[in-house]
């Protein structure tokens, strides 16, 4: 097993990557609860003008029906129109692309934006839909029975992780 | 014996029949979740698809507009489908039975039935005979239980007070044939709350109701003192009839929530009601219409539990 | 036909016999000893002979009801169940009020040649509680007392000129005590589990406001009269009271209710919507220990056959009643295990005390008494299954259960009538 790259490293490399392509019609959505936390973070870092979003897809799986409803869905907060907007969405593992798939069917029906980018901090690669990531911190690859994920400590550090999927 | 019906063997919420019985974590669950779709029926296009392709069959043996179009519009706005059926049972016809009812629908490849019925425990009969992939969701059985209403009250005390851990409630009126007090005082119980309290005439109480975990208060003035929430309930015009009050005016008088008494309570109580409400009988205009009613966001908050209740049950 | 059964376990609870011994059978009665080779001969080994069990109330569903039972099944499941003589409430349709009625139903029975039946008449016309039946005219019939089954008589006057009516001819009068209005509307018993279920409740004084009443009228009438289906702590308590005091009272109880409590309803299982309903554990308790002690004299099945459709209803919608002949051996037995008494005690229950207040010579083994048997396996387990029953009424709180207690041989006037390996 490849030894995982550090979280941190790969969100300086996105900020960097980032700063010069963000303006005044931007905005940032980050998707619970790995993604909103690497979205706080780019999102300081980038100083744009609106509000973080943070949403949960938890309505617009589409595995509902084989794993029912997720315990304590977050709450979707939007805190700009998005009508028009520059969207950035980020994750922290871009995977299935099935999670991106529901994000975006949950922000077409808050408005239509002018374009999505897609930001993530890993792609494990695995893709079952025809997505991909327009920034990447890094490609990675684990074993099919693992599941990668994003931690924060309690010192504010981001760190990746590798778990035996259940 | 049975076990309970409502949940399945891993412990999720099955079927939702009845707040007693549900564990504590389960309720708060539900409370979460229906704290998500407030969320929902904010926005500008207030549908999610998790129900798309389902049907939802409205079964009313007890006629009902407002219960039955919150589910409706509740079921909406989770992309299922309604069909609502109004079946007006009359205890001297003997159509088909009740579980004949439910097999034809089930044929019709129901997913979801909401039920309201005049006998208690009929959605326990019908949790019994469905398919596997068939949730019941009772809203309201004889004077059992409405176990929908009681958790957007919960829902409602949880908003305007946050912890139950503290607080004292107060139940008023006709107790005996209430399936929202039942509901609510479970709910209650099962939230820590140290005080709930049911005021009303003896003839109004059911025999034993100390045993749900209650404080029995005649005197509403002594039972209002201190509490945090007041909740009223309706007082059908029935109970003059049988036998069990005099008159609307003389409990108005010592039952009805006027701004006078409702200052015996805190002063940043709140005052709710299931409704309809009947002005003048059980709660006065002034506090109906005034700053510590609550009764209107009860409504809102209603859509929101019972799109939590259908996609939590149709998710199991 | 000569019967003897040998090596058996015989116990007559009458005489206090209990031990291994034969039993023997010529003419229809109990004899001494055989005249002559038997034609049959009984291997009881392992097995106890009793008397033939007598159960005071059991619906046959004839006349009027009879898609919910015929007079053949539930004559094959009393046999079934060690049941030689039964007496069947008169709430059939139409109820038990006219002499033809009834004669018509002894002469089905008779024919059929099972158990013996005992038709209680109706103590007014169409049970209604207004006019006085006929009673001797019924009595000549067959009609060994009078009844209201569960139909009120709210009217103490007219159940005053009943009570005396009867006793002129000395007819023995048979009532459960109950307050129509304070019972009216209710489906269970009035407390902590009605109140949690939503149930509209009888409460337990319902019965004992009308107990009083009739025991005032049984002093100034000195009328017999027995309390059918006795359901709570205070009507054991009264009942004491007055057989102290020397009335002329005897009781029974149900025996689903020194079983069951309002506990067993669960999640509105229909099955035990019964009349009257189930009470507090207390209740059951009380029950339980008046039945050890003597105050209630006996037990009974209140055999009501009720088909699964209206069992499959909203739980007061159900109809009330549960099937119960076949079940009446096990559940006293189960009973009298609970309370460790002797088997022979367990037995008078149901065969000579129940006979005394039929007032019918069966129930016991002296020579010359019917030869009305029931021979059983008191350990022998059975899984109480719809499949099973021979009733037409599969409606039991006790579905799925595991009891002890089978019969073997049933017979009547000397004659098997029911047999199982």
């Amino acid at each position: 097993m490849s030894v995982l790259p550090e979280a941190e490293q790969l969100c300086a490399r996105l900020l960097a990557e980032l700063k010069p392509l963000v303006g005044p019609n931007s905005a940032m959505i980050g998707l619970y609860t790995g993604g909103v936390w690497l979205a706080e973070r780019l999102h300081a870092g980038l100083a744009l003008t609106e509000p973080l979003g943070t949403m949960d897809i938890a309505f617009y799986r589409d595995d509902f029906h084989k794993q029912g409803l997720a315990r304590d869905p977050k709450r979707t907060q939007i805190p700009f129109p998005v009508e028009g907007r520059d969207l950035l969405l980020v994750d922290d593992v871009l995977y299935t692309g099935r999670t991106v798939r529901a994000a975006m069917n949950e922000l077409f029906d808050y408005g239509r934006p002018a374009r999505i980018s897609l930001v993530v901090l890993a792609d494990r690669g695995g893709r079952e839909l025809p997505i991909c990531a327009q920034h990447c911190g890094a490609k990675v690859e684990v074993p099919a029975d693992t599941r990668l994920r994003l931690r924060r400590g309690d010192d504010g550090k981001l760190k990746l992780e590798l778990e035996r999927a259940e | 014996m049975q076990s309970n019906p409502q949940l399945n063997a891993n412990g999720e919420l099955r079927h939702l029949l009845s707040i007693e019985g549900l564990p504590r974590d389960v309720l708060g669950s539900i409370l979460d979740t229906a704290a998500s779709f407030v969320g929902v029926t904010e926005r500008e296009v207030k549908k999610v698809p998790i129900l798309r392709g389902k049907s939802v069959f409205n079964l009313f043996f007890e006629p009902s507009t407002r219960t039955r179009t919150t589910f409706e519009i509740a079921a909406k706005r989770l992309s299922a489908d309604v069909i609502n059926l109004n079946i007006a049972v009359s205890s001297q016809t003997k159509g088909e039975s009740l579980l004949d009812t439910v097999a034809n629908l089930s044929a019709m490849q129901a997913d979801l039935f909401v039920v309201r019925h005049g006998s208690s425990g009929a959605p326990y009969l019908i949790a019994q005979h469905v398919k596997p992939h068939e949730h019941v969701i009772n809203a309201g059985d004889g004077r059992h239980a409405h176990p929908t209403q009681g958790l957007l009250d919960l829902y409602t005390i949880r908003h305007y007070k946050q912890d139950f851990s503290r607080l004292s409630v107060a139940i008023v009126g006709d107790v005996l044939h209430s399936r929202v007090a039942r509901s609510l005082i479970h709910g209650l119980t099962t939230l820590g709350t140290p005080e709930v309290r049911v005021i009303g005439p003896q003839t109004l109480l059911p025999t034993g109701v100390e045993s749900l975990g209650v404080r029995v208060f005649h005197d509403m003035r002594e039972g209002l003192r201190g509490v945090d929430v007041v909740v009223m309930l309706r007082l059908q015009s029935e109970r003059m009839r049988g036998a069990l009050l005099p008159s609307a005016q003389e409990f108005f008088k010592h039952y009805g929530l006027t701004a006078e008494k409702l200052a015996l309570a805190k002063p940043d109580a709140i005052v709710m009601h299931p409704g309809p409400m009947n002005r003048g009988v059980e709660i006065d205009s002034s506090v109906a219409d005034g700053p510590h009613s609550v009764i209107l966001p009860q409504v809102t908050f209603g859509i929101a539990v019972r799109m939590a209740v259908m996609s939590m049950v149709a998710g199991n | 036909m000569k019967i003897l059964i040998r090596n058996g376990r015989v116990i007559d609870p009458a005489s206090g016999r209990d031990a291994i011994g034969e039993v023997a059978i010529a003419d229809g009665r109990i004899c001494e000893a055989l005249p002559g080779k038997p034609e049959r001969v009984i291997d009881a080994k392992g097995l106890v002979v009793a008397p033939g069990l007598i159960d005071l109330s059991a619906r046959l569903r004839e006349p009027g009801f009879e898609y919910k039972a015929t007079l053949e099944s539930e004559m094959d499941a009393a046999v079934a169940g060690g049941v030689t003589s039964l007496a069947c409430p008169p709430d059939t349709d139409p109820p038990l009020d006219e002499p033809g009625l009834v004669d018509m139903l002894r002469r089905r029975a008779k024919v059929l040649t099972r158990a013996r039946v005992y038709p209680v008449g109706a103590l007014t016309v169409q049970l209604a509680g207004e006019r006085l039946t006929e009673m001797a005219e019924l009595a000549e019939a067959g009609c060994v007392a009078f009844s209201q089954a569960n139909a009120p008589l709210s009217d103490s006057q007219v159940l005053w000129r009943a009570l005396q009516y009867a006793a002129t001819f000395g007819f023995p009068v048979w009532l459960r005590a109950e307050d129509h209005w304070l019972a009216r509307g209710g489906v269970a018993h009035d407390g902590d589990v009605a109140t949690r279920l939503g149930l509209p409740g009888i409460p337990a004084f319902a019965e004992t406001i009308a107990l009083g009443t009739l025991l005032e009228l049984v002093r100034a009438t000195g009328t017999r009269v027995h309390l059918c289906r006795l359901s709570s702590a205070g009507a054991v308590e009264m009942i004491r009271e007055a057989k102290a005091e020397g009335l002329p009272v005897s009781c029974d109880v149900g025996v689903h209710y020194v079983h069951l409590s309002d506990m067993d309803l669960g999640y509105y299982d229909s099955h035990c919507r019964l009349t009257p309903p189930l009470r507090s554990q207390r209740d059951r308790d009380a029950l339980s220990g008046g039945l050890a002690d003597g105050t209630i004299d006996c037990l009974c099945s209140d055999h009501t056959p009720v088909d699964e459709d209206q069992k499959q209803l909203p739980f007061a919608e159900a109809e009330p009643g549960a099937t119960g002949l076949e079940l009446l051996l096990p559940l006293t037995l189960k009973w009298g295990a609970q309370r460790e008494l002797p088997l022979a005690e367990t037995l008078r229950r149901i065969t000579s005390e129940p006979a005394r207040i039929l007032g019918v010579q069966s129930g016991r083994f002296a020579p010359g008494a019917p030869a009305d048997v029931v021979i059983f396996d008191p350990q022998a387990p059975f899984k109480v299954a719809a499949a099973t029953l021979r009733s037409q009424g599969k409606n039991t709180p006790f579905l799925g259960y595991e009891l002890e207690g089978r019969v073997r041989f049933t017979l009547v006037a000397g004659n098997p009538v029911f047999e199982q390996a």
